[in-house]
């Protein structure tokens, strides 16, 4: 099969989607003529021009309200924020009407809008230039979740959110845009609320969000040479969350570790650790664990790096500890 | 005169009518309890929802705001579905979902009225912005007040639509108070219309209580835009004449006389008087949408009141676009 970045992986979805419905474009900083900062619509300014691949004004909140007003009455917008941290300045209206307009208005209005862009602490970036977010997404009624973590899952479940009806944050971490896996040919859509099991195992079930899934599977790859076996899952929707394969994983392996590098607090590890005790509470040999990311707003210095989210190793001696419980 | 513009004249007083003759049975069903929470009447401001919208077709939009009812009358809300709304009704514009501030009939172009002041004005844009997408040349309206305009939104909003030249007109409903802080307390320019110019859009002042010149103002902007020519700005000087909601304290911001020198500026009657001193129509035509009006409210609050509530089981229904995707 022929491999593919994560970023060309989506830019091809994205393309498609594009070439098929008319009626999709795309707003953003420096996504037209210049192919966006993390080269997410590269090209598709000479094939579409500016009213589908429109560079707006730094107006995140104007923007993305346009966008759901667009939504509302016949198109299928695509809102890029390069940064999801600049989706912040649009919260308020994401919430009160993004979401909500479906439902108040007793589902005649449809909302197929797409708001995508980067998550994840990466080296150095910052405070500002840092944040994940989903968990304030998956809180409210009305929006789903995507956090895609291989090239071929980019692409399917980008085609999946252009088509949806309804507001779909679709969010890349940064680490994944540059690593290649295999793509298949032709066209193909992969729906929400399918987990998918990225590695088998029998001693201990671990959940990754988004790019922790790379770091589960390094971690489960050192494991099995101690004699661990690790299965490791990619819930790859956050929102509709598919708790049947996480349980179903659970009930043989008898332990659960999540692992998120966002924020702890009222996070995804909260939520699924609560799901897995009201349906799952007797496969379990051992208290859920999670791991997660230090809860402070990403430094600058890389003095202040180690630690700061977990990675193979951490995510390895967690399961060590798991399985001596 | 023109029998065609006679019709034009007696439509426009029709609506005003229709959304004066709601309103009061709204007050009414307030009084009584059977409306809770919000109820933002637009008494006094008539003349501009009925003077723009005289110019939509059904497949243009509008955006409204919290003192919504007059925008969604005017834009093809019937008083039945609007007042059985109010009530909690099955048969409501929302089903029941919406109250008073959630507003929705995008079959005839009526996209929604919001609890929070601002967004109207760049869901409005996005509105236009599809109207270009599609090749259409529909237009998109938002209906705002004076609270508005030192919003981010607004600036916003205006600065993409003139960017993009997007057919949008942007109507800002200046009654003078923000809820119940005075427009002069809140911006060191007292002139919205004036604003237009920093956005490199058309900005027009209007007496918003005079029908007959929202209806000539709002005609070039709608003209304007439905030509490609972009937006515009429309500043219709008017005034609340009841409480900013129903069932709040009208103490402490404004005066009796205040309110009494408005009152004597209704709108309804000044173009009745216009109409006569004209000789457009005479007393029994005015009498007789009168009358037909009357009989339509009545008919519509005995509709509300005997409708259903919503089937409780429904209330999840729709939140998304296909049924299955709850995770909580």
């Amino acid at each position: 099969m022929r491999e593919l970045t994560f970023v060309e992986a989506a830019r091809e979805g994205l393309a498609e989607e594009m070439a098929r419905d008319g009626r999709v474009f795309v707003v953003g900083e420096g996504i037209g003529a210049r192919g966006g900062n993390f080269n997410t619509t590269l090209g598709l300014y000479e094939l579409y021009g500016e009213e589908r691949l429109r560079d707006t004004p730094i107006s995140e909140r104007g923007f993305t309200t346009l966008c759901t007003g667009a939504a509302a009455t016949g198109s299928r917008p695509i809102v890029d924020f390069m940064f999801i941290d600049f989706l912040t300045d649009a919260f308020g209206d994401l919430f009160n009407q993004t979401a909500k307009l479906q439902w108040m208005s007793n589902g005649r209005l449809k909302m197929p809008i797409v708001l995508r862009g980067c998550i994840g602490v990466a080296p150095q970036f910052g405070a500002h230039h840092s944040g994940n977010y989903y968990p304030f997404f998956v809180h409210i009624p009305g929006f789903r979740v995507v956090v895609p973590t291989t090239p071929a899952d980019a692409k399917g479940l980008l085609k999946t959110a252009i088509r949806c009806d309804d507001p779909v944050l679709f969010l890349e971490h940064k680490a994944l845009l540059n690593l290649k896996g295999p793509v298949p040919d032709g066209e193909y859509l992969i729906p929400f609320g399918q987990a998918t099991v990225a590695r088998q195992g029998q001693h201990v079930t671990v959940v990754g969000i988004a790019y922790m899934v790379k770091e589960a599977l390094r971690a489960a790859e050192q494991l099995a040479a101690e004699g661990i076996s690790v299965e490791v899952i990619d819930p790859r929707t956050l929102a509709p969350l598919d708790m049947d394969t996480i349980l179903a994983s659970v009930h043989k392996t008898g332990r659960l570790l999540i692992v998120d590098e966002d924020y702890a607090p009222c996070g995804m590890a909260a939520e699924i650790a609560m799901q897995v005790m009201e349906r799952g509470f007797d496969d379990l040999d051992a208290p859920v664990q999670r791991l997660n990311g230090a809860f402070i707003p990403a430094p600058y210095s890389d003095a202040f790096a180690p630690g700061l989210v977990p990675d193979a190793a951490s995510i390895a001696a967690a399961i060590r500890q798991l399985l001596a419980e | 005169m023109d029998p065609a513009l006679k019709e034009v004249w007696l439509a426009l007083l029709r609506t005003m009518l229709m959304i004066r003759r709601c309103e009061e049975q709204l007050v009414k069903f307030y009084a009584a309890g059977a409306i809770r929470g919000g109820c933002h009447t637009y008494i006094g401001q008539e003349a501009v929802a009925a003077g723009v919208c005289a110019h939509l077709r059904p497949d243009d939009v509008v955006f409204s705001t919290h003192r919504g009812h007059g925008h969604a009358l005017a834009k093809g809300v019937t008083p039945h579905e609007l007042m059985a709304e109010l009530l909690g009704k099955a048969t409501g514009c929302s089903g029941g979902r919406g109250g008073s501030m959630h507003l929705f009939k995008p079959e005839v172009g009526f996209m929604g009225s919001s609890g929070i002041v601002g967004p109207c004005i760049t869901l409005a844009a996005g509105g236009g912005y599809t109207a270009r997408l599609l090749k259409t040349d529909r237009v998109s309206v938002a209906f705002f007040g004076d609270g508005a305009v030192n919003n981010g939104a607004f600036h916003e909003g205006l600065n993409m639509a003139a960017a993009w030249q997007l057919p949008v007109i942007f109507v800002c409903e200046n009654n003078l108070y923000a809820t119940e802080v005075p427009f002069v307390k809140a911006t060191r320019n007292p002139s919205v219309a004036s604003r237009g110019q920093a956005y490199g859009l058309p900005g027009l002042e209007v007496d918003g209580n005079d029908v007959v010149a929202v209806y000539q103002a709002a005609g070039e902007a709608v003209r304007r835009a439905r030509a490609g020519d972009g937006p515009t700005l429309l500043e219709c000087r008017t005034y609340r004449i009841r409480a900013h909601s129903e069932g709040m304290r009208e103490v402490g911001y404004r005066t009796p006389d205040e309110v009494n020198a408005w009152k004597a500026r209704c709108p309804i009657t000044l173009f009745e008087q216009r109409l006569l001193q004209d000789g457009v129509a005479d007393q029994l035509e005015i009498e007789r949408i009168e009358a037909e009006v009357g009989a339509i409210i009545a008919d519509a609050a005995r509709f509300a009141e005997e409708s259903p509530k919503p089937d409780p089981a429904t209330v999840a229904d729709h939140l998304y676009s296909q049924t299955g995707f709850h995770h909580a």
